[in-house]
């Protein structure tokens, strides 16, 4: 394969880009442009991330002391559910996804667009009318159920609960819309020579999300409608007055929620194994155990929802099997570590930003999956169930995990999406802060689940305060640390060094000029090796001889 | 690789195909593949909405037999049945358009596109009027159910919950089918689609098969456990 594209854009003289292609307004909210859609996704989701946690740093100053601090307690449970909706469904769910896998994917497989470039823009507005129906009913009458809406609490409770649930519903169209055409896209559009053992490992991670996005959503679709009828009409299938079941309803939604979680995680091992092999300069040790573990998490995902209702009404016997198949995602997992770290031995890594946060990934994954493992243990969750234990490991896992793997992404990719590059300094300085940052948070709470204190609960017994004004102070650390972040990135996106391939990566959406033109490819590519290939290179060569 | 699709010798190539052909496919075999692919994982999706009331369904069944029967019972099999024949006939004729179609007879297809939305139409109908006559009786979904006879029968409500719901659900995308097909029927009118490229019409088709199949499944789950 020859890297032409990439080394005709140097020379020439400002070639037109997808960023130059057209700036007026309307050229981005009507584009079609893969890239174009993938960067308002990016944009959106990096707003969102800022008011979610904006809503966390309050829902953290609030439990400094064990009384009331700076709100009421009604105030407080509306806070921490505004809190829990904007980071899942506005945040986590279509960051990697929507905003990193549009962009890349096309270019990973030698494609001019997405199979569907209209969808993939109506995804994009979707998602926005949802954001809208549900931040709008939080903020006009609030929403104080947890982003979990338990039955009878959520049929019952007075604040403004129906139209948040029609955003859930609506911002489930833009996940199955940008899902579906993910899969056909993967299907139907592969270059010439990208065979499925030739295409990149992200990719493969996408595609194992896409199918989890497709196949679970509408579950949880059906589940808020319900809800909706039931506070509308008291249909009566969640409530027990009735004859209803509210456990039913945890059932439907953690049929979802819980493969939710790998939709949140998957893409970040994606991000993790690009990253590794383009700065360790190596193809990745154990291509098909990585590409099929997703694949494998994807399937195993869809029937560990039960490990949720450890402690309500569910027998023993199913807990214990679906306890089991839970500790099969970590057996997938662990293929997965075990061959990262078989990808960087003996690779000529450069420690850069990108790195150090994919090296904060890892941690928080081996140590969040750890604690996941305990878990899904029932004689030890009936000690931690509904504790900040629990808190702790989902932060570790979802959150600090897919957040290291976000921002790594960022850094890989922000030379690759806007042809610029990023202050390394301030980049490895902000990583140092926010990997301190989350161990500082969410380290307290993992003692203080294991002591005893509940989730949700507004005040707690003032031998806990210590622990948590540590949290806090954890909590400012991140603040700071995404502030510098904030910062570095806006100016580096006006003022940043124009650069191609800083990292002369192998992947290849790096076959293509950075930022890409609006076609992608000057010529279509044809693939004749594998990803990341990088044998060829003398160095290389010397090691791989001995 | 090749720009243009392999085509038999007899095929017709003027026929405005490639004006339908987006820039970013290789050819339109490839951009009909991605459609269908598409649109099956679409219809996946409608599975699983439904499967969730399905699930509902089978719980609550199984927690209230005798509930279910009686309530079942104050159905008419008759009705259902109608129901049953219309939507089974229209899928009849759905596949019909899409055979004229391929047979580039124009407006055979129109008149059948047309009956097949009639006859969607006559479903919601048939529903309607059952409803209607539920509702006197006071067969209604949870806590407005009011049914004399079967005030002792728990569960009974439970059901109408439940069949208000999944038939409501159905008749919804009912409704919304025969929008698609009004839409295809104007452009198949207007002579867009060819044995070439037909890929809304079939996929289309395959929306209505569908919501048929869902309701083939309906059918005996609530108006034939009595």
């Amino acid at each position: 394969m020859s890297q032409s594209a990439a080394s005709n854009a140097v020379g020439q003289k400002k070639p037109l880009n997808y960023l130059t292609d057209g700036t007026t307004a309307m050229s981005w909210l009507n584009t079609r442009d893969h890239k174009r859609v993938g960067v308002m996704f990016l944009a959106a989701v990096t707003f969102f991330f800022l008011v979610g946690g904006i809503f966390a740093l309050l829902v953290r100053i609030e439990l400094l002391t064990p009384g009331p601090t700076i709100m009421s307690p009604n105030a407080y449970n509306k806070l921490f559910t505004l809190h829990g909706i904007t980071m899942i469904f506005l945040f986590m769910i279509p960051a990697i996804p929507s905003g990193f896998g549009n962009f890349m994917l096309p270019l990973m497989i030698g494609a001019k667009d997405v199979a569907f470039p209209r969808l993939n823009l109506a995804s994009f507005y979707v998602y926005l009318a949802g954001a809208l129906l549900a931040i709008g009913g939080m903020v006009a009458g609030g929403v104080d159920t947890g982003w979990t809406f338990y039955a009878p609490y959520s049929t019952t409770t007075t604040t403004t609960v129906i139209p948040v649930l029609l955003g859930v519903f609506v911002l489930g169209f833009s996940s199955i819309m940008t899902g579906l055409n993910f899969i056909v896209t993967v299907h139907t559009m592969r270059s010439p020579g990208m065979t499925w053992g030739r295409v990149p490992l992200f990719v493969w991670a996408i595609y194992a999300t896409s199918i989890i996005q497709v196949l679970a959503t509408p579950v949880i679709g059906v589940t808020v409608l319900l809800i909706a009828l039931e506070r509308a009409f008291q249909i009566g299938l969640f409530d027990p007055a009735q004859g209803g079941d509210p456990v039913l309803l945890q059932h439907l939604f953690w049929f979802y929620s819980h493969p939710a979680v790998y939709i949140m995680v998957l893409p970040s091992m994606g991000i993790a194994s690009e990253v590794l092999c383009g700065l360790s300069k190596k193809n990745a040790f154990g291509y098909k155990a990585i590409a099929y573990s997703s694949l494998g998490i994807a399937f195993v995902g869809f029937f560990v929802w039960g490990h949720h209702m450890f402690t309500s009404s569910q027998s023993t016997f199913a807990g214990g099997i679906f306890g089991v198949l839970t500790m099969l995602v970590g057996v997938f997992t662990a293929i997965k570590v075990f061959s990262w770290i078989g990808t960087i031995y003996g690779g000529s890594i450069s420690f850069t930003t990108p790195y150090f946060y994919i090296c904060g990934f890892l941690y928080f994954l081996i140590f969040g999956g750890m604690t996941g493992i305990a878990l899904a243990t029932m004689s030890l969750d009936l000690h931690w169930h509904d504790t900040y234990y629990v808190v702790a490991h989902f932060h570790f896992i979802m959150v600090a995990a897919t957040v290291m793997a976000f921002m790594a992404g960022l850094h890989y990719w922000f030379p690759k999406i806007f042809g610029k590059s990023i202050p390394e300094t301030w980049g490895m300085l902000s990583a140092g802060l926010i990997i301190v940052g989350f161990n500082a948070t969410f380290i307290p709470q993992f003692l203080l689940g294991n002591a005893g204190m509940p989730r949700r609960y507004y005040s707690y017994p003032a031998e806990f305060q210590l622990l948590n004004v540590a949290s806090t102070a954890g909590a400012s650390l991140l603040a700071i640390g995404f502030i510098i972040v904030a910062l570095y990135l806006g100016y580096a996106l006006v003022n940043g060094e124009a650069v191609d391939n800083p990292w002369e990566s192998r992947g290849f959406e790096w076959l293509t000029a950075s930022p890409p033109i609006k076609a992608n490819f000057e010529v279509m590519p044809v693939y004749t090796t594998e990803p990341h290939h990088y044998v060829d290179d003398p160095d290389q060569e010397k090691r791989h001889v001995g | 690789m090749s720009a243009e699709p392999a085509l038999a010798p007899t095929q017709v190539t003027d026929d405005g195909a490639e004006t339908h052909l987006q820039h970013h496919f290789q050819d339109l075999n490839v951009q009909a593949d991605a459609a269908r692919l598409g649109m099956w994982l679409f219809l996946s999706t409608e599975i699983l909405l439904f499967g969730g009331l399905f699930i509902a369904y089978s719980l609550f069944r199984q927690v209230y037999p005798e509930g279910f029967h009686a309530a079942s019972e104050k159905l008419s099999a008759e009705f259902g049945l109608l129901d049953t024949f219309i939507l089974i006939t229209s899928s009849m004729t759905m596949a019909m358009a899409i055979f004229m179609t391929q047979k580039r007879k124009k407006n055979a297809a129109v008149v059948l596109l047309l009956i097949t939305i009639a006859l969607g139409f006559s479903f919601v109908c048939v529903h309607g009027y059952e409803y209607w006559r539920d509702i006197q009786e006071g067969a209604l979904p949870g806590k407005f159910f009011h049914v004399e006879e079967l005030a002792d029968k728990h569960g009974a409500a439970m059901f109408f919950t439940l069949y208000f719901c999944m038939t409501g659900l159905h008749t919804i995308h009912v409704l919304i089918g025969a929008g698609i097909l009004s839409v295809l029927t104007y452009f198949t009118w207007k002579g867009h689609y060819t044995p070439r490229y037909m890929n809304p019409l079939e996929n289309g088709g395959l929306y209505w098969h569908l919501i048929d199949l869902i309701w083939i499944f309906l059918y005996p789950l609530l108006y034939l456990i009595a």
